[in-house]
């Protein structure tokens, strides 16, 4: 097989964002863009379909298209899919131009794809910065407005910041080690008996930072608040599940391969990261009346679920980590899906008591709404449920028992938040007829198909997890 | 013979009430109480099939099924029915039917989705009743909160909302204490045979440390005990209780306290027979602690409702105290107990909603000489108060004096202080009558006597009364067959797995240890 076409999903995806540039500078069109995008992201996705289950040699030194970076390709595609859906409608509502916001869209979801299949330091921060770069520009995009703006310069200087960290700790790393490689990198560590060196822990630590900063874990969520709070909604839910899940593909397999997880003070940090945020998130969650920041700390507090199965690097960690992923995925999409499908020009429906009542208004958005978040929640008939419990399950075959309990603790505090939302919905409506939402915007059909299905993928991954759950096996398998 | 119909129907039922409940609130109501009662006749039908067959063939006590689910996990839709689980089958889909009665004229907001709810708590318990698989026991666990937790929060009293978040968030949370311990016994269970499971019939033998067992049992128990509810875990149960609406109410007094029953007989007791043993003391002083706190706490009470939730949890005393008593007297006992009050308690809810919907009021304080208006409710409300202090003839009767008879054999102070409790029953259920019935007027009520609906539900409850306390031989017979049958099953596949080959382990089709997920050992 030729190497190169085994690149063609990573090729179409850039090629997407340069399509995109040439149409725009000829004929500006939203709907034209809007497809263009969609084409792009479909593409790759139906190509995964033949070429999944051929196992691809690594391309050169820096990228390795394997069953592992081609779910993960597909995955975020996928997702990126259902933003572009979501930011037509949202785009629809803003002055200016719409068109290059796909540019930056498409462009992210490239750096992301490059990032799942790197297996080199070079290749690593090449997508991480693709990523980066897109995203202070899609923070920012509504550029006439204050709080974009703050976000987008706060994000800017902490995502910028973070990049020196992860800089500087890939070059220490290399000092120790003296490849950049991670299929190297193993059987260089392997071949090591003694201590790792502290150039090779200071390194560990310096990734941790940069990669703890895309995650938005404790200590690194500072900016999260308002970078959600402040960007366009659709941004935000590309933040929190594409960029995220990218960089948890890549933590994945580089722990597999550098040798991160092999080292107990590294996974102790990790531990410490992990119940930190799991805690953090969901006690300042509890204070929250913006949902957009609430959901800030509820994602703080899920990558810190996260980590719990990241760290039981088992088979089932990294299974559980993709499932857990997948469904965390279709929840947060749906919420903000819904969060800017209910938006109108003149009011974002943001705060928690914009959604006073909505049950009696519009039964089928908050019965979604509710299962979405019960499945943030964990409870069953959700996919969230098979990934919570999945994630579990991992941590208690790797004998994490105190993580798995402290796990357990910090969701029972997390449950609060939810059902307050949940709740609030089915209080009876606000007497004040000129209550911003009194009047909620009806969703166009691209919209209601979009949160219709994903509604539809929640169930049934939490009713027959079966099917989704071998895929991720042949996948994540080809991991190790 | 496939069992999902137990699950299906009520489901689909409460599915075609909510949408009949788009045009007509009348047609919800019909679809709902027809759904509860053709459940109920089903389980009838499989109780007479069931019953026939009382010694059956060895290995014959129970009726299942079994899907493959989640193979990747072990998981399998397993689900079995014995004489334990029948029982609480046709006392979850009687008290569903009242339910459904007693909500006709008080529930006129959103019927259709009030009824959905309602037959989902019928499905989501009918499912722990019959779930043989311990993840799948789990599901239907924690689906159950969820129509209880609309329940209370949409169609409650006035302080509804903090009492369903006080309610959803403490039962999650011993919910998921036992998901834990079940983690923690499929990882035992794998450590020694190398294969995941969730089945009941496997995990039931696994032999284990004495320390892991005690530990185990622990997270079990505690996670029951919120239910049952047992003293310190007792605190959400008044404000539930208070602020649901009456078949909100029934269905918690009825059927999620015994769930909390049903999983100690069904898992702690047979799982952990050594850790039981050791524990025995402990649980039963807890027991009478419950027997006596909740009686003196109902004595306390200014609220109507409130009072009856409090001698809810003196009577899930005795049932703990029967569970760990552990012979089969006291076992029996136990069982009886369960449907007992679950007709008692039940009963006494509808009654406190029926007098709430024409009064508007709860307060102990402003009922009075309500029996010169409404002699039929005060009749029934007598003999209710009776059952409930266990008069003999009537079903607590015979559950309490069997419970006491086998703990006194086990441990005779426990047991003289906990039969004390009885005569703290005596006190509150004449206070109750004293308060709301007899005296003078002085709130000047004139209002309606019970109706003819409002009678049917009473009669109904009275006539199960007045049958298990006469004659409860066929459900002792029941219980007893699978009582025993579940101990000796266990006890067989322990000895089976403690057998050095250990070649016993996957008797019933597990997952074989040559799966991708079970296949290694750390």
């Amino acid at each position: 097989m030729n190497p190169f076409s085994a690149l063609t999903p990573i090729v179409l995806l850039g090629l997407t964002p340069l399509v995109l540039m040439l149409v725009i500078s000829f004929h500006r069109s939203h709907r034209l863009a809007v497809l263009i995008s969609l084409v792009g992201m479909a593409l790759p996705l139906a190509l995964l379909a033949g070429t999944a289950t051929s196992a691809a040699p690594p391309l050169a030194p820096l990228l390795i298209i394997d069953g592992y970076a081609l779910f993960y390709i597909g995955l975020l595609s996928a997702a990126t899919m259902v933003v572009v859906v979501l930011s037509y409608g949202f785009l629809e509502r803003v002055p200016g131009n719409r068109e290059e916001f796909y540019l930056l869209l498409t462009l992210a979801t490239f750096g992301c794809a490059v990032l799942t299949a790197s297996n080199h330091f070079i290749s690593f921060f090449l997508g991480l910065e693709i990523l980066s770069v897109s995203l202070y520009g899609l923070v920012a995009y509504l550029r006439t407005t204050r709080t974009a703006l703050e976000s987008g310069i706060k994000y800017l200087i902490l995502a910028a910041s973070s990049a020196a960290f992860l800089l500087f700790g890939m070059a220490l790393i290399y000092a120790d080690l003296g490849t950049m490689d991670f299929t190297a990198m193993t059987s260089v560590l392997a071949a090591k008996t003694r201590e790792p060196s502290v150039l090779l822990l200071g390194g560990f630590g310096m990734v941790i930072i940069g990669a703890g900063f895309k995650l938005a874990v404790v200590p690194f969520h500072m900016w999260a608040p308002d970078v959600y709070q402040g960007a366009p909604t659709p941004v935000t839910a590309y933040l929190t599940t594409v960029s995220k899940g990218a960089m948890v593909a890549l933590l994945l397999r580089y722990g597999q391969y550098g040798g991160l997880l092999d080292y107990d003070s590294v996974a102790s940090v990790l531990a410490v990261i992990a119940v930190l945020s799991m805690f953090l998130g969901n006690l300042l969650a509890l204070l929250q009346d913006n949902l957009k920041r609430l959901l800030a700390y509820s994602s703080i507090a899920h990558l810190g679920y996260l980590l719990v199965a990241v760290i039981a690097a088992s088979r089932e960690g990294s299974h559980a980590v993709t499932f857990y992923l997948v469904a965390y995925f279709i929840t947060s999409l749906g919420i903000f899906g819904i969060i800017t499908a209910l938006s109108d020009e003149r009011k974002e429906a943001d705060e928690i008591s914009d959604y006073r009542g909505l049950f009696w208004r519009r039964p089928w958005v908050s019965g979604a709404l509710s299962l979405m978040l019960f499945s943030l929640a964990g409870i069953p008939l959700t996919a969230g449920f098979v990934g919570k419990f999945y994630v579990l399950t991992a941590g208690v075959l790797s004998d994490l028992w105190a993580l798995v309990i402290l796990l357990v603790v910090s969701s029972v505090i997390g449950l609060y938040y939810y059902l307050r939302i949940i709740i609030t919905m089915y209080l009876s409506a606000p007497e004040d007829p000129s209550s911003p939402l009194s009047a909620t915007r009806r969703f166009s059909l691209p919209e209601g198909l979009v949160l219709a299905g994903l509604t539809v993928l929640l169930i049934w991954f939490g009713i027959y997890p079966a099917p989704l759950l071998s895929a991720i096996q042949a996948a994540v398998g080809s991991l190790a | 013979m496939s069992l999902a119909w137990i699950l299906l129907l009520p489901f689909a039922g409460g599915l075609a009430a909510w949408i009949a409940g788009r045009w007509s609130d009348l047609w919800a109501r019909w679809i709902a109480l027809g759904t509860a009662l053709l459940h109920l006749l089903l389980l009838l039908v499989t109780w007479g099939v069931f019953f026939t067959r009382v010694a059956p063939a060895p290995g014959g006590w129970l009726m299942a099924s079994k899907q493959p689910w989640i193979p990747q996990l072990g998981i399998s839709f397993h689900l079995a029915v014995d004489g334990i689980s029948l029982l609480m089958l046709l006392l979850a889909s009687f008290l569903t039917v009242l339910a459904v009665l007693t909500s006709w004229t008080s529930i006129t907001r959103s019927v259709g989705f009030y009824h959905f709810n309602l037959l989902l708590i019928l499905t989501a318990l009918s499912g722990v009743f019959i779930a043989f698989d311990l993840f799948l026991f789990f599901a239907f666990w924690e689906i159950s909160l969820l129509p209880l937790y609309f329940l209370i929060g949409i169609w409650g009293y006035e302080n509804r909302v903090y009492a369903t978040t006080k309610f959803f968030i403490i039962t999650q949370g011993s919910g998921l204490l036992m998901l834990v311990a079940i983690l923690g016994l499929v990882v035992v269970h794998w450590q020694s045979t190398g294969v995941l499971t969730f089945d009941y019939l496997d995990l039931v033998g696994t032999v284990m440390s004495d320390t892991k067992a005690f530990w185990l049992m622990l997270g079990f128990f505690i996670a029951f005990a919120v239910k049952l509810p047992v003293v310190p875990f007792h605190t959400w149960l008044p404000d539930a209780h208070t602020q649901a609406p009456t078949a909100g109410s029934v269905a918690l007094a009825g059927l999620v306290l015994k769930i909390g029953a049903y999983g100690m007989l069904r898992f702690v007791v047979p799982m952990f027979p050594q850790a039981v043993a050791d524990f025995t003391l402990t649980a039963m002083i807890l027991a009478v602690v419950g027997i006596l706190y909740g009686a003196l706490l109902a004595l306390g009470q200014t609220d109507l409702k409130r009072m009856v939730a409090y001698t809810s949890i003196s009577h899930m005393g005795f049932v703990l105290l029967g569970i760990f008593a552990g012979n089969e007297l006291a076992l029996q006992g136990a069982v009886i107990i369960m449907l007992s009050h679950g007709f008692s308690a039940a009963a006494l809810f509808i009654m406190v909603g029926d007098l709430q919907h024409r009064t508007h009021t709860r307060e102990l304080g402003r009922f009075g000489g309500l029996w010169a208006v409404m002699p039929r409710m005060g009749g029934v409300g007598l003999f209710f108060a009776m059952a409930s202090l266990g008069l003999p003839g009537l079903a607590s009767f015979v559950g309490e004096f069997l419970v006491l008879l086998g703990a006194f054999q086990v441990n005779m102070p426990l047991t003289v202080l906990a039969s004390v409790g009885l005569v703290a029953a005596t006190v509150y259920s004449l206070w109750m009558m004293q308060k709301v019935y007899y005296g003078a007027n002085t709130g000047d009520w004139q209002v309606d006597d019970t109706s003819g609906r409002e009678m049917t539900v009473m009669a109904s409850l009275i006539g199960a009364t007045l049958w298990l306390g006469l004659y409860p031989q066929p459900v002792l017979t029941t219980s007893g067959h699978a009582l025993a049958e579940m101990k000796k099953f266990a006890a067989e596949a322990r000895a089976t797995a403690a057998r050095p080959e250990g070649t016993g382990s996957a008797a019933s089709g597990a997952v074989a240890a040559t799966s991708p997920v079970g296949g290694e050992r750390p």
